[in-house]
């Protein structure tokens, strides 16, 4: 018989246990939060010295002191050029085919199913890919292309399903208005349905962006090198025909790569650069994610259905 | 239109199709010179010598060993952190939680590998005297530490589509918060969250640069967390590196290593789809 006693007791023990599983989850995220803080801790210790002017403008050198990371931060703007006009169309037209023309078959689920499939494939074997299939086969070679390529492929799952979530915030109304008046398909899309979610659109292009920039295996695999002292050909040149496309072809190095070379060295001053050179990339890393952040809050407030 | 269209949706078959024929093609070459039952069951991995050796059983040790480490600490971890998220914490708690795991989960690995070799692993060395310079411990720890976002966004996922009349009946008949979430959501959530580690397997698999930086390039067969060792992806990383000429059998075997990769983490992809399917429909 249960006595008001005994349910007392009983609520208090539940509230005990209650509140030590809190303390427990607590505790969880302490240790996380923890280890967090310690590598940031870490990186700063190690790199904030080195993050002086001169750190960007020179090329990496066999002395610790005078090296620094122009090669690697013009090769990732490079590479990442050349992956956002290659995974943004591709994404896009792939994203807006599956929600606005696809209909209901076998051609549509093979997609998706491809598609969630790509977005689990490790990323070295993007690089191996790449390696046997635009390196050798396609005859590219070891250059930026190559790499923009590869990243592309990588982030294209990202594309697809950022453009497909941003297309599907569009409410219907819109599209049905737009064909009772008599809009062709492609009208639709390109008149209505294309300017209310090209900012969830960017959004998701600059955090896909974002992942890119940080990896390293599939560049390493292509075959991108470690010790560039020098930038790829300007595109634009003094003399005919004033633009070229040499810097697609050339080697090339970037952030992540650098930074892996810098920490294979044994000596600790090269390990002070890689901790600068981490700064810079996560510094670089948590902008786009905060630059797509807040485009995402921005088109939320602006929209009005 | 439509056809550009289905020409860029074409293209994620495309690039599968791509990954097969390129894996299976320079591996098809790389078979011909070595047995499928070398390459299974030999016990050494040296391509490079003069003698080369090519049984895959080393690099799969440290595959394994690394993964097992980082499921050990991921996996309670994140049901931890995604069973306190979701059914016990505050807003304000979450609300600094959740960007924080985000961030995790967006940092380039080569940050985590530094992270492994200069600070855990001299920390390690203090508690566990002898360990070498490079060991699959503290890579294990640190891909551990990495995937615990996956492991918890996605138990979350699970547990915030139990629906809440279970939670509330459990409620009404007395039970606490706790015995709730034990009993209640968690079981309800159990294919999501198998789901989540499933995936986070694979991607523990996957992961290159934290083991190539950290367990060191040298294979190894063993278990043991506290010695060196080469994980499938690191050997792939450390050719690359190299100077191979395009053809020979050196270069095949990455192939070779990395189609072994392609296979294992693609069991682990469908199976975590499926238990996803399974725990989505139903609700």
């Amino acid at each position: 018989m249960m006595t008001s006693r005994t349910l007392a007791r009983l609520a208090a023990r539940h509230r005990h246990r209650d509140l030590l599983f809190e303390a427990l989850g607590l505790l969880v995220m302490l240790v996380v939060m923890l280890a967090l803080a310690a590598l940031f801790a870490h990186l700063a210790i190690d790199g904030l010295a080195r993050l002086q002017g001169g750190f960007f403008v020179d090329y990496p050198s066999r002395h610790a002191e005078r090296a620094g990371i122009l090669s690697a931060w013009v090769g990732s703007l490079l590479v990442m050029l050349v992956t956002a006009l290659s995974a943004v169309p591709i994404g896009v037209g792939a994203g807006i085919y599956l929600e606005e023309y696809a209909r209901k078959g076998w051609l549509a689920a093979l997609i998706e199913i491809n598609v969630g499939n790509l977005a689990g494939v490790p990323s070295v074997l993007y690089g191996l890919l790449a390696l046997g299939l635009f390196v050798y086969h396609l005859g590219l070679g070891e250059s930026v292309l190559t790499a923009g390529l590869t990243l592309a492929m990588l982030i294209l799952p990202l594309v697809i399903v950022a453009t497909r979530e941003a297309i599907r915030a569009v409410p219907t109304e819109i599209r049905e208005a737009a064909y009772g008046l008599g809009a062709s398909r492609w009208q639709v899309v390109r008149d209505h349905v294309l300017p209310y979610s090209m900012p969830g659109m960017l959004t998701g292009v600059i955090l896909a962006l974002a992942r890119a920039i940080g990896e390293t295996a599939p560049l390493i695999t292509i075959g991108a090198l470690t010790f560039i002292a020098f930038l790829p050909p300007a595109p634009v040149s003094a003399e005919m025909p004033f633009v070229n496309a040499d810097w697609l072809f050339s080697p090339f190095t970037v952030m992540p790569i650098q930074i892996f070379n810098w920490i294979s060295r044994p000596d600790p001053g090269f390990h002070a650069n890689a901790a600068a050179a981490g700064l810079v990339l996560v510094g670089m890393t948590l902008a786009m994610n905060a630059c797509a952040i807040w485009l995402r809050y921005r088109a939320r407030k602006r929209i009005r259905w | 239109m439509a056809s550009l269209l289905l020409l860029a949706a074409s293209s994620a078959v495309l690039i599968t199709v791509a990954i097969v024929v390129i894996l299976v093609g320079e591996s098809w070459g790389f078979f011909a010179q070595v047995s499928l039952r070398e390459f299974l069951t030999g016990h050494e991995w040296t391509p490079m010598f003069a003698e080369p050796r090519y049984g895959i059983a080393p690099l799969l040790a440290g595959t394994v060993t690394v993964s097992l480490i980082a499921l050990l600490v991921a996996v309670p971890l994140g049901i931890l952190t995604a069973i306190y998220l979701s059914e016990f914490a505050r807003p304000r708690v979450r609300e600094v939680v959740k960007p924080m795991l985000e961030l995790i989960s967006g940092m380039p690995t080569v940050v985590f590998g530094y992270f492994a070799l200069l600070f855990v692993t001299p920390w390690l060395q203090r508690v566990i005297p002898g360990l070498p310079g490079y060991n699959m411990l503290s890579a294990g720890l640190v891909v551990g530490l990495m995937i615990v976002p996956y492991i918890s966004s996605l138990s979350e996922d699970a547990m915030r589509s139990v629906p809440m009349h279970l939670r509330e009946a459990s409620y009404g008949l007395g039970a606490s918060r706790f015995q709730t979430a034990l009993r209640v959501v968690v079981p309800a959530a159990m294919s999501g969250i198998v789901a989540a580690c499933v995936l986070a397997i694979s991607r523990a698999i996957g992961e290159t640069m934290i083991v190539a930086i950290a367990a060191g390039q040298q294979p190894n067969l063993s278990f043991d967390p506290t010695e060196t060792a080469a994980t499938i992806t690191a050997y792939i990383v450390q050719v690359a590196m190299g100077d191979l000429p395009h053809g020979s059998i050196g270069y095949r075997s990455i192939f070779a290593a990395g189609l072994v990769l392609f296979v294992l983490t693609l069991f682990f992809n469908i199976c975590g789809y499926w238990l996803r399917r399974r725990y989505r429909e139903a609700y």
